[in-house]
């Protein structure tokens, strides 16, 4: 018998209000992590990851419209949760954010050792719900408390090599690279001890030399604690480095849940087979797949992909392919035929 | 260049820009029909010393001066002088300033920081400092006054259109209008001077109301006007020896100053919202 | 070392800036139909005794001459003497300033205490109608004439309900003088009736003062605001959730400062600009009332030395900007 899933995402759509109208951002979205498992969630830029990543973490922006579904995390409802409840509970406690542009996530004119203990303060695995302070702003943060807090940030920092932490708790967030920055803020979302990591496309913003190493060292340090995390990405060949599962998702539907060697060696989602074939291959040109993306402002009825695809069907259009089955998903009425047992 | 109907269109959503414009609009006609909205035209110059310091009620909407004349009258026809003033102050400002701030923007030369500096001398000082200075030399009158706003004010434009020259002459688009051998003057009138216009307009609104302002200070410290003309800030100065008896005396002129200068305020921060946005995006690549 | 060089380069402008807005005052005040030494002499001076009169003023020399003398004599630290008063314009000014500064302060002191929470709230709370209310009220204490409203005040507080005191700095007599500050003297007397009696006497100058920089600072700190709730860091904050009200205002508040610092600046021209007519009307004697007076009376010297005193104020508010701005935001560079 499998234990419970930590994050339940079910039938979740969004919209957007726009000048220009109503965008439909997520369409009945559905994703499953399992307890320390890494899913990635792959798909082009506007398929709706981000958003979806959002929406776990409780930062939509303010004209987002959540129409209906539900977020279950660790069997709580998140979307019911108030605002109160989840600022204190769960956010940066339970579940950890590391986000796409680490130059901007910090307040620059505040020291990282400031910042990060300001967020010990507040989110500290050993903090005890007891505490309480006379409103936010004179709340104390307990000497004794505060001393280990800080030696679990230096030694945190070692782990994820950031040199001398001593010295750079001291330094300002302009004073690290970019890679070094990531480092932090990956450190960061694991000192709160969470049960799970969302990364949004943690490496976008960092050169290709570093984008391995920043990846395998969330990878390990997540295996070793045990903490899931859900990586957003537009890029293929990072989620086969460093995922247990992929989601991929087109224009604010998703179409294929696998774990990753089977998503490699047997993609059933027509949408999905094309973006594996237009992966480049010294052997032969390149694949292009037709047509471009829909406006989600009035996106196709039905399964989104269907003006694009080869084996679409009357039916495609009509209404949306349910889902079947759990880790290995597909929402296609006219999947791709098995190619090969994954392992093979 | 801004579609006028565009700017119309996006003024009439933002309603306190168009609670501004109403305002503006309002003082205008009221300049303009004077003669025919006021209660007593013929005698907004009159001594009537029988009729002085009467409350409002009855004949006199708001009451009379110590002169005897009929104060809505004269705030009526003051809005002709105040407006007078401030449309001709701020108007020979523009014609000083933006051209001054074209050329020293343009020019790479240390001339252009020079002139900053020469700007800088009129702004170190409060501009109603020196415009005392100056009105009380040359002596109170209208065409004094706005000698004295003309002179201290242009420096606003200028740095203004400066700093916005400067910006636009490393932009590519004008790079490659003069490497395409487009003479400068051509150049400055037909990408620089569209893109400087509405920050130009902004300013222009906002310092109509800071012109009033002043000059309703520079009337009531006695250097404005001469008596009997209808001056708001004179007649608020006048009034004071009669508080607290005869207090509606102050405050139509000064109410009046307030409804002119917040209706300036108000459209110039509506044109703001509009123009700015705008000239952002018109910078994007 | 940055701001070393700051200083450094603000001083060296200074100094051609300070000589051209002498020189341009200098001709203005020259140039003048009344003849301030006929007055000086004395209404049956006869026409030699007004020419001696004028030539032992050393004013029937060309002006350059004079300007050139008034520049040599500025570098000797002296300002002039006074042609009515008879005494040196600098003990004028001196005697003067605390007033002043008492004034300006306490206006200063009420825009920003009130004006940056003001202005932090209105932009958490966009669009509300609190926010719209603000919005109207500053835009309102932008357009009201300073004089009208001081007038209104008076003729509201001190006549009709005699709450405050119409005019002057105290009732009765000021504490013995240590810093010029009365309240600062009274208190530092324990003479609390003072005291009471100079903060009654100041609250209505002060808060007329205030009422043009309190809108502006509530402007700027609500665009400041605004402007950093955009950032990506506060989005950052949130997801790993900082309280919101510690976001706010020990976070966003500190970025939003660094840009609202340099209009410091310009409240100081507000603040200097208003003090001339304010103080005028509630007839405190500082140096805004003797800029006038001096004007009126076409004292030279007096003028001249206002002229002096107002650039180099102007010129010590703008470094200081810059160093505030230097130390609240340590990057060192204009970013």
């Amino acid at each position: 018998m499998t234990v419970s899933p930590l994050l339940e995402v079910r039938d979740l759509r969004i919209a957007f209000a726009t000048d220009s109208g109503v965008a439909r951002v997520l369409d009945g979205v559905n994703l499953t992590i399992g307890r320390g498992r890494i899913m990635g969630l792959v798909g082009e830029s506007g398929c709706g990851k981000t958003t979806l990543a959002r929406a776990v973490l409780g930062i939509l922006a303010p004209n987002a419209m959540t129409e209906g579904g539900a977020i279950r995390f660790d069997g709580q409802d998140l979307l019911g949760m108030s605002r109160d409840r989840l600022q204190r509970e769960v956010k940066g406690r339970r579940i950890a954010f590391v986000p796409q542009d680490p130059y901007s996530a910090f307040n620059p004119l505040f020291r990282i050792g400031d910042q990060i203990m300001e967020l010990m303060k507040w989110k500290s695995p050993l903090r005890d719900q007891r505490e309480r302070g006379f409103g936010v702003l004179l709340t104390p943060y307990p000497r004794a408390r505060r001393r280990s807090d800080r030696a679990a940030a230096l030694a945190l920092l070692n782990e994820v090599q950031i040199p001398d932490a001593e010295r750079a708790l001291r330094k300002l967030p302009g004073q690290f690279s970019g890679g070094q920055r990531q480092r932090l803020m990956i450190a960061m979302a694991l000192l709160t001890n969470p049960d799970l990591i969302i990364a949004d496309e943690p490496t976008t913003a960092l050169d290709v030399t570093i984008q391995a190493q920043i990846l395998k060292l969330l990878r390990s340090l997540a295996k070793d604690r045990g903490v899931s995390v859900l990586l957003t990405t537009h890029d293929l060949g990072i989620a086969y480095e460093i995922c247990d599962d992929i989601t991929v998702m087109y224009a604010g539907q998703e179409v294929e849940t696998a774990p990753v060697a089977e998503f490699f060696a047997n993609p059933r989602h027509p949408y999905t087979a094309r973006l594996l074939e237009s992966l480049p291959d010294p052997a032969r040109e390149v694949q292009e797949i037709g047509g471009e993306i829909p406006s989600l402002l009035s996106p196709p009825t039905g399964c989104r992909f269907h003006p694009r695809c080869r084996s679409a069907s009357a039916q495609c259009a009509a209404a949306r392919p349910p889902v079947s089955g759990e880790g290995r998903m597909v929402r296609c009425f006219n999947p791709q035929p098995l190619r090969q047992e994954a392992g093979a | 260049m801004t579609g006028l109907a565009y700017v119309l269109r996006r003024l009439a959503r933002d309603r306190s820009a168009l609670l501004g414009l109403i305002l503006v609009l309002l003082v205008v006609l009221a300049a303009i029909l004077a003669p025919v909205i006021s209660t007593h035209p013929d005698a907004v110059w009159d001594m009537n010393p029988a009729n002085r310091l009467k409350p409002p009620g009855g004949e006199w909407l708001l009451g009379t001066d110590r002169m005897g004349a009929d104060i809505y009258s004269r705030v009526i026809y003051g809005a002709r002088i105040t407006l007078l003033i401030a449309i001709v102050a701020v108007g020979v400002s523009l014609l000083i300033g933006v051209p001054i701030g074209l050329w020293a923007g343009w020019k790479e030369l240390w001339v252009g920081e020079v002139l900053m500096r020469v700007s800088d001398v009129f702004l170190a000082v409060p501009q109603i400092v020196l415009a005392i200075a100056i009105a009380q030399t040359l002596g109170p009158s209208i065409e004094n006054v706005i000698l004295a706003l003309s002179v201290t004010y242009w420096p606003w434009f200028a740095r203004l259109v400066y700093a916005e020259v400067r910006t636009l002459r490393n932009e590519t688009f004008i790079e490659a209008a003069i490497a395409l051998g487009v003479p400068h003057w051509r150049i400055v009138l037909q990408h620089v001077l569209p893109n400087v216009a509405s920050p130009i307009i902004v300013r222009t609104s906002i310092g109509m109301g800071f012109t009033i302002l002043t000059a309703a200070s520079l009337g009531f410290l006695g250097l404005g006007a001469p008596p009997p003309a209808p001056e708001w800030g004179r007649m608020i100065s006048e009034s004071r020896e009669f508080l607290p008896e005869a207090w509606w005396y102050a405050l139509a002129p000064g109410l009046a100053i307030f409804a002119v200068v917040m209706g300036f305020n108000l459209l110039g921060d509506g044109l703001r919202d509009i123009l700015d946005p705008r000239l952002r995006r018109a910078h994007d690549r | 070392m940055r701001i070393l060089a700051l200083i450094a380069i603000r001083l060296v402008w200074f100094v051609p800036t300070a000589a051209g807005l002498i020189a341009v005052v200098f001709f203005i005040s020259r140039v003048i139909p009344s003849d301030p030494v006929a007055l000086l002499a004395g209404e049956t001076a006869s026409r030699e005794a007004i020419e001696a009169l004028r030539i032992k003023l050393g004013l029937d020399r060309p002006l350059l001459v004079q300007l050139l003398d008034y520049y040599r004599q500025l570098l000797r630290g002296d300002l002039g003497t006074s042609l009515f008063t008879t005494r040196p314009v600098s003990e004028d000014l001196l005697a003067r300033l605390p007033a002043t500064i008492e004034l300006t302060f306490a206006a200063m002191l009420i825009a920003v205490v009130v004006g940056i929470p003001l202005g932090v709230i209105s932009a958490t709370q966009r669009n509300s109608p609190l926010d719209h209310g603000l919005r109207i009220l500053t835009v309102g204490g932008l357009a009201i004439a300073s004089f009208w409203l001081a007038l209104i005040l008076q003729l509201t507080f001190a006549m009709k309900l005699g709450l405050l005191p119409l005019q002057g700095r105290i009732t009765g007599f000021p504490p013995p003088a240590v810093t010029g500050f009365m309240t600062l003297d009274a208190v530092l007397a324990g003479r609390w009736d003072r005291l009471a009696s100079a903060l009654a006497h100041l609250t209505l100058p002060a808060v007329t003062l205030a009422v043009p920089a309190l809108a502006t600072v509530v402007r700027f700190t609500r665009a400041g605001v605004l402007d950093t709730l955009g950032k990506p860091f506060v989005t950052y904050q949130d997801a790993i959730g900082i309280p919101r009200a510690l976001i706010v205002w020990k976070y966003v508040l500190r970025n939003a400062l660094t840009s609202t610092v340099t209009q410091i600046g310009l409240l100081f021209g507000i603040l200097l600009a208003g003090a001339v007519v304010i103080e005028t009307v509630f007839q405190w004697p500082g140096i805004g009332t003797y800029a006038f007076e001096s004007i009126l009376q076409s004292d030279y010297a007096g003028v001249m030395g206002f002229t002096v005193y107002a650039g180099g104020i102007f010129m010590l508010a703008n470094l200081l900007v810059d160093i505030t701005h230097g130390i609240i935001d340590p990057r060192g560079d204009r970013a």
